[in-house]
């Protein structure tokens, strides 16, 4: 039999602004996304000195994520949540940023710490390693976010208890324009959430 | 020396990230790797590309690394026997 599956929780993150289940829970004055990150990173006090060494796209997914699961995840059990995440660009911001660093061949010194980001799934490491999941994972590339798709894949997740949870959505960064949307997904009923869905929610 | 010391500990605070490290709370013989500044592999190969490009010094055997990069003071040493620039 199929399950109902309701969304827990959710977050937009764009316009220096944080959004936690439509309540702005942090916003400063316009500035860069790096600025926009480290400032959000202290002011949630989180204690994870690898975020600073993170691309930007990862610093993204990684803020979303931490503010979703850190209330969930339990360090007693395994957290069987799985993370399905999309966007536009890929990767693109930071293969820009190696293939400068390769594009003089008098000059050619690649850095190892960007390249390791050239790949737009590494955000799902990070916030594996962060939270200890060995759960399910995918990223895929929209050209816009498929909320029909990401409700669809959460739920056969859920349904063929592949997962328990599901952290699904969609995060596009590049040139410093960037867009999250998270959400977690699950079987018990929300009553704050009820009638919203991924659409309803990420075109408010 | 103490010149060349000063300068790596603001290159590797700098390249590496190191957010929450400051420049005078790293000694001269800390370990930069393990329980020292917990540096990681990928921050290793990037203590590599500093020693090619501020130094001029290619590492041809990458199990020399792990001499070279215990602390401050023994990457300074070898800098200064081997620089090219």
């Amino acid at each position: 039999m199929t399950q109902k599956t309701y969304i827990q929780s959710y977050i937009q993150i764009e316009n220096n602004e944080i959004v936690l289940n439509g309540e702005s829970v942090f916003k400063i004055e316009q500035t860069d996304f790096a600025d926009f990150s480290k400032q959000a990173y202290r002011h949630f006090e989180i204690q994870y000195p690898k975020f600073f060494k993170m691309d930007a796209l990862s610093k993204l997914a990684f803020l979303g994520a931490d503010l979703l699961l850190s209330p969930i995840v339990s360090d007693e059990k395994e957290n069987n949540i799985a993370l399905v995440l999309a966007n536009n660009s890929a990767s693109l911001d930071t293969d820009v940023k190696h293939q400068e660093s390769i594009s003089d061949k008098g000059n050619y010194f690649p850095s190892p710490a960007v390249f390791v980001y050239t790949l737009p799934n590494i955000c799902l490491g990070e916030i594996s390693i962060r939270h200890q999941l060995k759960s399910e994972n995918s990223f895929f590339i929209f050209d816009t976010f498929n909320t029909e798709f990401m409700s669809n894949y959460s739920n056969i997740l859920l349904n063929s208890n592949k997962a328990e949870t599901v952290l699904c959505g969609w995060v596009e960064l590049f040139n410093n324009n960037y867009k999250a949307f998270l959400c977690t997904i699950g079987t018990n009923e929300n009553l704050k959430i009820t009638n919203e869905t991924i659409n309803t929610l990420y075109n408010k | 020396m103490e010149a060349l010391k000063q300068e790596l500990k603001e290159k590797i605070v700098t390249t590496l990230n190191l957010e929450d490290i400051a420049i005078e709370d790293i000694a001269d013989n800390d370990p930069l790797f393990g329980d020292g500044l917990g540096l990681d592999s990928i921050d290793a190969l990037e203590l590599i590309v500093i020693l090619d490009k501020d130094y001029g010094i290619k590492l041809v055997d990458p199990k020399e690394g792990k001499s070279i990069f215990q602390s401050i003071e023994t990457m300074a040493a070898y800098i200064e026997a081997n620089r090219t620039k």
